[in-house]
């Protein structure tokens, strides 16, 4: 009986043992992964227009990861550079940019109207969806993905837009993974992306 | 081979290696270097310019204003980017170029805004500025366009690696 005891002591030890390597490698792979902070309140319905005349909703950012920013073609450094940014990233990912949406979002609707974002977009990766809608639709966009932005009027009638300068990242249930932000280096936004797609 | 012709090759492989936008312009104790912007988008309404401004005189100057025929409205502003948000505005007093310093306008920051662009700036052309200061005063010079996206006056964009049909 004794012999049986501690036979059972050590089987049962052993599969102490083989839990816990396993509890550990399951931590360590978790650890190994960079953590990506999920924010479910970011995003929601939506309903805008492309540079195409297409509808862009909710429902157009599942099946696939997505990037989205926001911006207006009065700007004239940041959201041109973001776009291009967008652009070159899109042409490191090679054949993988295909399973990517890019979305940049005007925060400007009055001036920028479908036929303006069709011209001003031709100069970056064509596959780059610029929407925009009523200002209602907008507003309810920006909020939805608790976006920033201010018309700041200047004194002969004209304005300037502030907002939100980062790109924010979806995987493909259309769940905020992360964001890239304004002048992140190269490789940490393609690695990002990278991520992105592999995960998906 | 004729000393004519080392010359020339001399020449031809200064003017190969030297950045595009190597021109130097010197008013009183200022000199500006690094003058450039980018080719925009089409129909885009605004461009940014950019330049270093180095004062090597006991005081203090200001650039207080810029011109172009090229835009209809043309300001000093100042681009900051806090908590993810972008901000721009624009400095109506100018910007001051401090004495025995420098002054850098770059993307991020200080700039140079036209606004109501006649047409659309290219990349590799030239784009007149008068620039203003408040003690030196004014001077003729151009900006060098490089391309779309490029991160600094020697044409770089964020990609080395990569070549668009628009770049180099
Ligand atoms: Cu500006």
């Amino acid at each position: 009986m004794k012999t049986l005891k501690a036979i059972r002591i050590v089987a049962w030890a052993a599969v102490a043992i083989v839990i816990g390597g396993v509890a550990t490698v399951l931590v360590l792979q978790q650890f190994d992964d960079p953590p990506i902070a999920t924010v479910a309140t970011i995003g929601g319905p939506f309903s805008l227009t492309d540079q195409h005349g297409q509808l862009v909703t909710e429902a157009s950012l599942k099946g696939h990861p997505s990037a989205m920013f926001f911006g207006y073609t009065y700007c004239p450094d940041v959201c041109p550079t973001t776009l291009f940014e967008m652009t070159s990233l899109m042409a490191e990912l090679g054949p993988d940019a295909d399973k990517l949406k890019v979305y940049f979002v005007t925060v400007d609707p009055e001036r920028d109207t479908q036929a303006v974002l069709a011209d001003y977009l031709q100069a970056f990766d064509p596959r780059i969806g610029g929407l925009t809608g009523s200002r209602e639709e907008i507003d309810k966009t920006l909020s939805a993905f608790r976006v920033f932005s201010r018309k700041v009027e200047g004194e002969d009638g004209s304005y300037l837009m502030d907002h939100t300068a980062s790109v924010y990242l979806f995987d493909d249930d259309a769940v905020f993974t992360s964001t890239i932000d304004y002048q992140e280096d190269d490789t940490t936004a393609l690695a990002k992306l990278k991520r992105l797609i592999d995960g998906a | 081979m004729s000393f004519h012709m080392i010359l020339a090759a001399v020449a031809v492989s200064v003017s190969l290696v030297a950045p595009a936008a190597a021109h130097e312009v010197t008013l009183g104790s200022l000199t500006l270097t690094e003058l450039w912007s980018r080719a925009t988008p089409p129909n885009a309404p605004t461009a940014g310019g950019y330049l270093t401004i180095t004062n090597t005189g006991d005081t203090a100057d200001r650039l207080v204003a810029v011109s172009t025929a090229q835009a209809g409205k043309s300001e000093i502003h100042e681009m900051t980017v806090s908590d993810g948000v972008m901000t721009m505005r624009p400095l109506a007093e100018g910007v001051e170029v401090p004495a025995n310093g420098t002054l850098v306008l770059a993307p991020g920051g200080f700039h140079l805004m036209f606004m109501k662009l006649q047409a659309p700036f290219v990349e590799g052309e030239e784009v007149p500025v008068t620039l203003t200061f408040e003690q030196a005063g004014s001077v003729d010079t151009f900006l060098h366009v490089m391309q779309i996206g490029a991160r600094g006056p020697d044409g770089h964009a964020g990609h080395d690696d990569m070549k668009m049909d628009m770049s180099e």
